[in-house]
């Protein structure tokens, strides 16, 4: 953790509205369960769906995609990477403290109001919103790390990134079984499941496969994007 | 070895008049130059004339619309079905996910650049006015959407037709198909557009029009599944498509044909809901080509 690259990444993610944009996740998430709780449906498939679907499926890995490529990716786009590069800073302590400041906004903006909506929804019985909670914690970790690996690795990070988060996840996944389990959000869902006991969160992945996926993937994706940056070469446009 | 200025004969240097000449060829014009820059955007949409690496996600998402028709075709003529497996406008609408992953892509690749690279004052510099850089930046990125999302149509069709089936069943299922891609290039195009007009930055572009057309159709979805539709038969929820355009588009058409079925089918609500849900989507368009004038009207 270096504070000053800490603040200025934190500064260049929320500055200037970019902030504002980004705190549309947790307020639709919070004004949709608002709504669904004056509803008369079964409040646990109310929550599966709002909290699994809506959240952790849709705008979990979102947020993810926007604060993780966009702690690294923006400043190498423009090309103002070189002046932090240029500073006596080991290349990983930079990406661990970007990492760091990405996994904090997204838990910031993600895990907050998932507790919050999911307490509006269900209230405490089972364990079912702490399991959702801790999954998208988990997920969120995960999340920023992959995309923050992809913005050293390509010049196309937003689009490789909505690839996976959104075609492979979520349409892939629900063709070929297989592709579930590579998918960070069925690891998340397999987490919620632990943490809450067996209550039909719907995992396709077990336990014990998804945490050391989730190590392995945070883990390795933080030092693939430490290597990567450490012989980054600065391209033009094409 | 030259010699000191002042010792060289004084003479030899000469300068030619050659006269200043005005262009006096034939000017090809306003229209002329709007036609080639649409020709231009179309083929920048899908990385025609640049680099292999841009040619990559367009002629991705290309395969990824087409191939599964062909598999589609090849399973019905291989089983000798009587009709496709699928509906020509309900294929649309299940890949419109991909469809919009390259509108996103490719919107900024079309709008941004010009704006980070500051290019945009260089065409006004020419004959080109204002809103003919609209109109064609517009048209092209229609077009290109028109262009992906007719490809897997006509695949359907033609193996249809190859396969011996039912022709005007084909035909009129083809044109509805048809119509519904045209809704598809324009409704959500034009407020895409709008978004990639507003940043110079290509990736933040990417992420905000994805981030608005994914999470308003998830939100869309959700709010339509958790309304229960089996058990209540109310089509409240039904009005939540209105957020998205792609949703908007697919439920004007599910109504407007008689298409899709199902629990989740998503509608316009009845013959009201049908004028509201046209006139939304006409609104979305009008005012999007509207805000991207006003957007063009300052730079």
């Amino acid at each position: 953790m270096n504070p000053t690259v800490a603040r200025l990444t934190l500064r260049g993610l929320l500055g200037r509205r970019r902030g504002l944009l980004l705190l549309v996740v947790p307020a639709l998430l919070l004004l949709v369960s608002a709504i669904a709780s004056g509803s008369s449906a079964d409040a646990h498939g109310l929550t599966v769906k709002i909290l699994g679907q809506l959240g952790l499926g849709t705008l979990v890995p979102l947020l993810g995609l926007v604060v993780g490529t966009g702690v690294i990716a923006t400043e190498i786009d423009d090309g103002s990477i070189v002046y932090l590069l240029a500073k006596p800073l080991p290349r990983w302590r930079i990406i661990t403290t970007k990492l760091a400041v990405a996994t904090g906004v997204t838990w910031l903006f993600s895990v907050v109001p998932t507790l919050l909506s999911g307490l509006l929804l269900y209230g405490t019985r089972d364990g079912v919103v702490l399991g959702y909670t801790v999954a998208v914690l988990v997920a969120g970790a995960a999340y920023s790390a992959l995309f923050l690996l992809l913005g050293v690795a390509t010049r196309h990070a937003v689009v490789a990134g909505l690839g996976y988060a959104l075609i492979w996840e979520s349409v892939v996944g629900n063709f070929v079984e297989g592709a579930r389990t590579l998918s960070v959000q069925q690891w998340g869902k397999a987490v919620a499941e632990a943490v809450a006991g067996d209550t039909a969160i719907g995992a396709d992945v077990s336990f014990g496969a998804a945490v050391p996926l989730l190590l392995v993937v945070t883990v390795g994706a933080t030092v693939l994007a430490s290597v990567k940056l450490a012989g980054l070469t600065l391209a033009g446009e094409e | 070895m030259s010699l000191p200025p002042e010792t060289r004969p004084a003479d030899t240097g000469v300068i030619h008049d050659i006269g200043y000449r005005g262009y006096t060829g034939p000017r090809l014009g306003r229209a002329y130059a709007t036609r080639s820059l649409f020709t231009q955007s179309l083929r920048a949409a899908y990385g025609l004339g640049r680099s292999g690496k841009s040619k990559v996600l367009p002629f991705l998402v290309l395969g990824v619309v087409t191939v599964p028709a062909m598999i589609f075709v090849a399973v019905a003529i291989a089983m000798k079905r009587e009709e496709l497996p699928v509906e020509y406008p309900g294929y649309l609408s299940s890949l419109s996910l991909v469809v919009s992953v390259f509108l996103a892509s490719q919107a900024p690749v079309l709008l941004s650049r010009d704006l980070r690279y500051q290019t945009v004052p260089l065409y006004f510099s020419r004959p080109i006015t204002r809103t003919d850089y609209v109109r064609a930046k517009f048209a092209a990125m229609v077009c290109a959407q028109l262009l992906l999302m007719a490809a897997p149509l006509l695949v359907l069709y033609a193996g249809a037709l190859l396969g011996g089936m039912d022709f005007s069943h084909n035909t009129g299922q083809f044109l509805y198909g048809l119509a519904a891609a045209v809704l598809y290039a324009v409704v959500p195009t034009s407020v895409a557009l709008v978004i990639a007009a507003t940043t110079p930055r290509r990736g933040f572009g990417v992420a905000a029009i994805m981030g608005y057309l994914a999470v308003s159709a998830a939100v869309a979805t959700v709010a339509v599944g958790i309304s229960n539709p089996s058990t209540s038969g109310s089509d409240t929820a039904q009005w939540t498509s209105l957020i998205s355009p792609t949703d908007l588009v697919e439920s004007l058409v599910n109504e407007l044909f008689e298409l899709g079925n199902g629990l989740d089918r998503r509608h316009a609500p009845g013959g009201l809901g049908l004028a509201v849900f046209a006139l939304v989507a006409v609104a979305m368009v009008v005012g999007s080509y509207r805000l991207l004038l006003s957007r063009y009207k300052k730079v």
